[in-house]
């Protein structure tokens, strides 16, 4: 009971957070506390949810005591609660840092208030055990975002706001439909009772073009090729601690849907579903890895890689083996870290020089020093250096796919891993290295950045470290979330066992 | 009752499909609006059609007696409505916002936020 | 608009429409009718009254910002779900407690009810907000430059 009162607080604490930060619009200084105290309080919050998780196992909590199927059931295991976590890092590290960087006019567009609607919402993807309920979370963080993408007001974020809002609205219409279509042929919306009566459907076919319709709909979310095109026409526009966010989290919650959808919900043809996965994952991968190599902007540089990133995490679930859904989960949290990390390092790295443009600045390497040793960490575990973080997500993945003989997906993983080194540097000798094209002095040192702006970069970058040094832990964890990914049958014993 | 229903269905995502190809902003608004229409009757069709009571429970009974409506597919709808409300509120203002600011509705023209083209 | 038709019908009408939305409110949960209805109800009296009057009388009806309204009204929602946790029951169960008024009549207090009083608010708050962002368009718009 008091497991699930937990679970309850992950979505209680951003709801009071957002109330209080509105109540707070007129008092500037009130609200950042706020909004800070309901980011931190959440991340306490999630990891006990996680230690409880793995000590004694799923949480399930049916809300109102109405018993599954009937309630909307809320269902936490070791993925779930991992996420939640790793989420509640991404809001604390990027809201400690939009202390620094938003101004009056942002804060005045309701920066705080929708920052935790949008960690609402996330979170409640991470938790909800129900499709129509997940449905409505992804709307909660979605409209969350479109507000958040327009905070500034600039025309190049209405310009990228236009195209995120468009192709997010089909994804939207796309997954209803496929939620209108598998409660028509199941008759529930569950995700442990959908699971149970996925084998008796006798219409396959359509339970199929289903399943096919809601990867469509969570790949666009999660930026998957082909349906990637609004990513790097959008994120590079918002404010830096948006960005970081949306960078981190948001595509991240498709992947997280894919995952759930077709490690519990559709394994019923995997000859169709995951062969397609897999292929996606591929494509998704190289195409991302070459559209960066073409790019000069910093942070189109970094969406783009986004797009390639994603590619490995479906690569884990498409092999659907032990190995690599333990590739999955670990890149998941590895690439949360690194890249919300990296996308603060750009805002920093323009606040320093003036633009986010590589060809108008540079000579950072002599003026921030430190500041390349942050960029170094993230970058060069996005790239899978060991002993990074990144290296050891690749490996297992790699691994994975050669385990099981698929060795043209090893063999794009691999080159993807090279190409991405090439961008790294690529930032690196222009922005760092070379000298800046205004003269020495255009070139600010690290002392000029706020210091709320430099904690969440230095607090995420000694992250990845750690999670490179010390891999042991982090894999285990990632080993049982797979596991338990593995064996829906006690998924849907944990949910629907008071119920028989 | 199901077939008129379906052909309605089919009849809309055509129409919405047509809107929403158009580089015309609006017209893609317009087109979601329409689509989701036809969602949520999928969703309503989906729950099955039946003429029976409306389900609500007397005040003097503890249950129904006999066959009544399923009433979930109409929460669903519901929910599904305000939240397709909220979502086109939203972006007609911000195509609103964008003819302010952009001066143009048309897709294609909006490169605000593109890299600028390469002079070959 | 200065119809003298209109503002004499809003005089009557405006607080029938917000007693009606208070009677729907109170009446919600078991039978048709609930916060969000109830809410709709009453931003229509309020955004009648802002057509007949003008938006200035409508902050001096509303007291608060429209936001607060909304801010305060999900803050409610919100604590109407952590009473059950005291009763040791699961997230947003409702608890009732029903006060005997004498000669039979029961008065039905519950969470819910609190619940629904947070979603009435919230919906008056968004959807005032949304109305009065509409109605002073050329100040948001000095706002939204702004940024």
């Amino acid at each position: 009971m008091m497991a699930g009162w937990l679970a309850a607080f992950v979505l209680v604490v951003p709801i009071l957070s957002a109330g209080a930060t509105t109540l707070a619009q007129g008092a500037p200084r009130l609200q950042g506390w706020l909004s800070l105290l309901g980011s931190y309080v959440l991340l306490v919050v999630s990891v006990a949810l996680l230690l409880v998780v793995l000590r004694d196992g799923m949480v399930v909590l049916q809300s109102g005591n109405w018993a599954a199927p009937f309630g909307i059931t809320f269902a936490v295991d070791s993925l779930g609660a991992v996420m939640t976590v790793i989420a509640a890092i991404t809001g604390a590290a990027c809201l400690t840092f939009g202390l620094g960087e938003i101004g009056e006019a942002e804060r005045r567009a309701w920066f705080h208030p929708l920052s935790h609607v949008l960690l609402l919402g996330v979170c409640g993807a991470f938790l909800t055990g129900d499709l129509f309920n997940l449905y409505v979370w992804f709307e909660v963080m979605l409209i969350a975002s479109f507000g958040l993408m327009t905070v500034g007001g600039t025309k190049a974020q209405i310009d990228g706001a236009v195209k995120y809002v468009a192709l997010n609205l089909v994804a939207t219409l796309m997954f209803l439909l496929a939620v209108a279509l598998i409660y028509g042929l199941t008759g529930t919306l569950n995700f442990a009772d959908i699971a149970r009566s996925v084998p008796t459907v006798s219409n396959v076919g359509l339970l199929t073009a289903a399943a096919t319709l809601l990867m469509a709909a969570f790949g666009m979310k999660a930026a998957v090729f082909p349906l990637f095109f609004w990513l790097p026409a959008a994120y590079h526009t918002p404010l830096v601690s948006v960005s970081a966010v949306f960078a981190g989290l948001l595509t991240k919650v498709g992947v997280y849907a894919l995952i759930r959808a077709f490690t519990l919900l559709f394994t019923h043809d995997p000859g169709w579903t995951h062969t397609l996965l897999l292929w996606i994952a591929g494509l998704t991968m190289v195409t991302g890895v070459l559209g960066a190599a073409a790019q000069t902007e910093m942070r189109r540089i970094l969406s783009w890689h986004i797009i390639s990133q994603i590619g490995y995490m479906v690569m884990g679930l498409a092999l659907a083996t032990p190995l690599g859904l333990i590739g999955s989960v670990f890149y998941l949290v590895h690439h949360i870290i690194v890249k919300a990390n990296l996308f603060l390092i750009a805002g920093v790295a323009a606040r320093l020089t003036g633009s986010m443009e590589l060809k108008r600045i540079g000579g950072l390497y002599r003026s921030a020093p430190w500041l390349g040793v942050l960029f170094f960490i993230p970058a060069f575990s996005l790239a899978g250096f060991p002993p990074l973080s990144g290296f050891w997500a690749k490996l297992v993945l790699v691994r994975a796919a050669l385990e099981i003989g698929s060795w043209w997906i090893a063999a794009a993983a691999l080159v993807t891993g090279l190409l991405t080194i090439y961008s790294m540097t690529k930032i690196w000798a222009e922005a760092f290295w070379k000298p800046h094209p205004a003269g020495e002095a255009a070139a600010r040192p690290l002392g000029e950045a706020p210091t709320v702006m430099l904690l969440p970069i230095s607090a995420l970058a000694a992250g990845t470290v750690v999670i490179g040094l010390f891999a042991q832990p982090f894999y285990v964890v990632a080993e049982r979330a797979a596991l338990e990914l593995l064996d829906p049958a006690s998924y849907i014993a944990a949910v629907l066992g008071g119920a028989k | 009752m199901e077939l008129p229903l379906v052909l309605l269905i089919g009849l809309l995502t055509a129409v919405a499909t047509w809107l929403m190809l158009s580089r015309n902003l609006i017209r893609l608004l317009l087109g979601f609006a329409v689509l989701g229409n036809a969602v949520n009757l999928s969703i309503f069709v989906a729950g099955r059609l039946t003429r029976d009571a409306p389900p609500l429970v007397p005040l003097d009974a503890e249950t129904i007696a006999g066959a009544f409506a399923n009433p979930l597919p109409q929460a669903l709808v519901l929910t599904a409505i305000v939240i397709g409300f909220g979502l086109l509120a939203f972006a007609l203002v911000l195509a609103w916002v964008a003819y302010e600011r952009l001066g143009t509705v048309r897709t294609d023209e909006m490169r605000v936020a593109e890299p600028p083209e390469e002079k070959a | 608009m200065s119809s003298l038709i209109l503002r004499a019908g809003t005089r009557i009408l405006a607080p029938t429409m917000l007693l009606f939305s208070v009677f729907l409110l109170w009446r919600g949960h078991n039978l048709p009718g609930g916060g969000f209805i109830g809410g709709l109800v009453a931003t229509s009296a309020i955004a009648l009254q802002g057509i007949a009057f003008g938006p200035a009388s409508v902050r001096r009806t509303l007291v608060f910002p429209p936001a607060t309204i909304a801010g305060a009204g999900v803050l409610i929602a919100a604590l109407s779900a952590l009473p059950a946790a005291l009763a040791g029951l699961p997230f947003f169960t409702g608890l009732w407690l029903k006060l005997n008024l004498g000669d039979g009549a029961v008065l039905p207090l519950s969470t819910p009810l609190v619940f629904d009083i947070g979603v009435y608010l919230t919906v008056i708050g968004g959807v005032c907000a949304l109305i009065a962002a509409l109605e002073e368009e050329p100040a948001l718009e000095d706002q939204d430059t702004g940024g």
